[in-house]
């Protein structure tokens, strides 16, 4: 209905722990999110997606900057961040003791629902979501991933225009994740409603997302539809070599690409533009480096791979450490 | 804001502002502070129901091992008063006090108030709805220590009717103490530890008859909410209780509790917005 944009320009910062260095978790961060859209923010652990949720929904006041969702003004007034959004965070504590059912049913109460709303929604939502067979038992007694989704109930029961999931999947089995985005897909197809996700799961990001922003050390560094991102690297192709035992660096081919991969273990990743690649097949599977390789795969570009091109830092982090 | 849809925003770029002249929408409804007391009420009553029954055990046996083991001590009287009435009202310490003092604790140490915190609800609704409810849950406990008390040291059960008064008071009062306690304290190992502290205190200076304590300790026992409570209750098993001091108990613990859980309102908003 309302075309409008929630807009998040913002500088902020957040000073550490006492004897450590100021650490600044999200700096100077710009969103703009459509309604009706579901946008994504990606980033390694510790990139700041925490934080910039948790200024987000009111939980904590960023140092500066202004966040606004659908003309309120988030910073000014966070006490109503909890009547527009709704919020899944990756904490059960406060629900684990009740049943699936009154999990959801208190949530919708307390979101200001009276008794016969909340329990009509209530029923709605755990039928929709496949919880109603357990929805007498207590969450602390449930799966992680169906924990998971009772608490994903939880934040649906109480309609909000915008839904704030932190990790939603986490734990799911792919019948459970089918259900967490068709559901999300039915409220923004009927209601408009638009979808915060922070994800780790790439693989998923490239699925659901509609646009995706890649968070580094506070920043902003990427935001783009996922194929948009893909196309950034699209002049390369990845190409993954499996090693029967080590790489056989007395062939001087090989030895060559050394510097250009990252080594795990027994497998090389190689980011390479086609024609290297192809140069570089050749090479393995032919003469003395076949001997030594166990297996290779040459494929384009996944979300994975942009995330990794671009996210500096966690590059080094994951595999020169 | 831009009112371009998705679809339309280039790729790549961050959409530009421009300004518009939307309203902003509709906020959805706040949570009234009866209903959402009551809802926090009674799902902390089923997980209290879930979790808590074996303390609940653990509570109760404790005040009647207490009462069996100072029958050897004092005999009868105003002394055996005290007792009952003390050990009736460390029930409401050790659940009210204790074990909502841990459970803020552990609560605001894992992130679980973010629940509540991004929920448009009262602040005093989630205090008040836990500590009625740990308070509710010392009733059983409270009742099977009192008649217990006063079939072993053959007091009089007429005015039993007085915990109807003193089981909301003295819980209101250790409730927001122990809710205050938890919330305040920065880490959860301290909340327990001060739940336990303040249990500890209940006990040695609510059990043993005042007339033996020296100055000092008699004026911690002042100080500690749950002795008015004590108080309030042991006066009625005399001959011909002096109604206005029971009054006079009772309305002390009121206050604290009204005061504490004042605090506890304080602390949770505190808490909730770091």
């Amino acid at each position: 209905m309302r075309g409008l944009t929630k807009t998040y320009p913002a500088v902020r910062a957040r000073r550490g722990a006492p004897g450590t260095p100021a650490l600044r978790a999200t700096d100077d961060v710009r969103l703009d999110i459509a309604q009706g859209e579901i946008f994504g923010l990606l980033g390694p652990n510790g990139a700041g997606k925490t934080t910039l949720v948790r200024q987000l929904t009111g939980l904590m006041r960023p140092d500066s900057g202004t966040v606004e969702i659908l003309g309120h003004d988030i910073v000014r007034h966070p006490e109503r961040a909890a009547r527009i959004l709704a919020y899944l965070g990756q904490e059960s504590s406060a629900l684990d003791e009740l049943t699936v059912s009154l999990a959801a049913e208190t949530t919708g109460r307390l979101r200001g629902l009276d008794a016969r709303r909340a329990r009509a929604e209530r029923d709605a939502v755990l039928d929709e979501l496949g919880l109603a067979p357990i929805a007498g038992r207590p969450l602390k007694k449930l799966s992680g991933g169906q924990r998971r989704l009772a608490c994903f109930a939880a934040a649906l029961v109480g309609e909000r225009p915008l839904l704030v999931l932190d990790e939603p999947t986490t734990g799911m089995d792919p019948v459970a994740r089918r259900a967490v985005w068709s559901a999300v897909d039915r409220r923004r197809a009927e209601r408009g409603t638009t979808v915060l996700l922070v994800t780790h799961n790439v693989i998923e990001a490239e699925t659901v997302l509609d646009r995706v922003a890649v968070l580094d050390r506070g920043r902003v560094i990427a935001c783009d539809t996922p194929s948009g991102l893909k196309e950034r690297v699209a002049g390369e192709v990845r190409v993954e070599l499996l090693w029967r035992e080590r790489a056989p660096l007395e062939v001087p081919e090989v030895a060559a690409l050394q510097d250009r991969a990252l080594e795990s273990g027994r497998r090389w990743t190689l980011r390479l533009a086609p024609e290297e690649a192809r140069t570089v097949v050749a090479t393995v599977t032919g003469g003395a480096a076949f001997a030594a390789l166990d297996d290779f795969t040459l494929a384009t570009p996944s979300l994975e791979d942009v995330y990794l091109a671009l996210g500096g830092a966690a590059q080094k982090g994951l595999v020169k450490a | 804001m831009s009112v371009v849809p998705a679809e339309v925003l280039p790729g790549g770029a961050l959409a530009a502002d421009e300004t518009s002249g939307r309203a902003p929408a509709e906020l959805g409804p706040r949570a009234r502070l009866w209903p959402s007391l009551g809802a926090v009420y009674r799902a902390q009553l089923s997980r209290a129901r879930v979790a808590r029954i074996p303390l609940l055990f653990v509570a109760t046996f404790q005040s009647v091992g207490i009462m069996i083991l100072m029958r050897g001590v004092v005999d009868g009287g105003t002394e055996a008063q005290a007792v009952v009435a003390g050990s009736s009202v460390l029930v409401v310490a050790f659940v009210a006090l204790n074990l909502l003092a841990q459970y803020f604790g552990q609560l605001r140490a894992s992130g679980g108030l973010d629940h509540y915190a991004t929920l448009p609800v009262p602040p005093a609704a989630v205090v008040l709805g836990a500590a009625g409810a740990y308070a509710s849950f010392t009733v059983p406990g409270t009742v099977v220590t009192a008649v217990t008390g006063c079939l072993l040291f053959g007091l009089p059960m007429t005015h039993l009717w007085i915990l109807v008064a003193v089981i909301p008071l003295a819980g209101a009062a250790l409730a927001g103490l122990g809710a205050a306690l938890g919330l305040l304290a920065p880490r959860p190992e301290l909340a327990t530890l001060l739940g336990q502290l303040g249990m500890s205190a209940a006990l040695l200076l609510g059990v043993l008859p005042a007339d033996r304590m020296p100055e000092v300790v008699r004026f911690a026992r002042d100080l500690l909410p749950s002795t008015y409570g004590v108080e309030a209750f042991a006066r009625t098993f005399g001959e011909r209780p002096a109604w206005g001091f029971v009054l006079g108990d009772l309305a002390v613990c009121a206050v604290v509790g009204v005061v504490s859980l004042a605090v506890a309102t304080w602390a949770y908003r505190r808490a909730a917005v770091r």
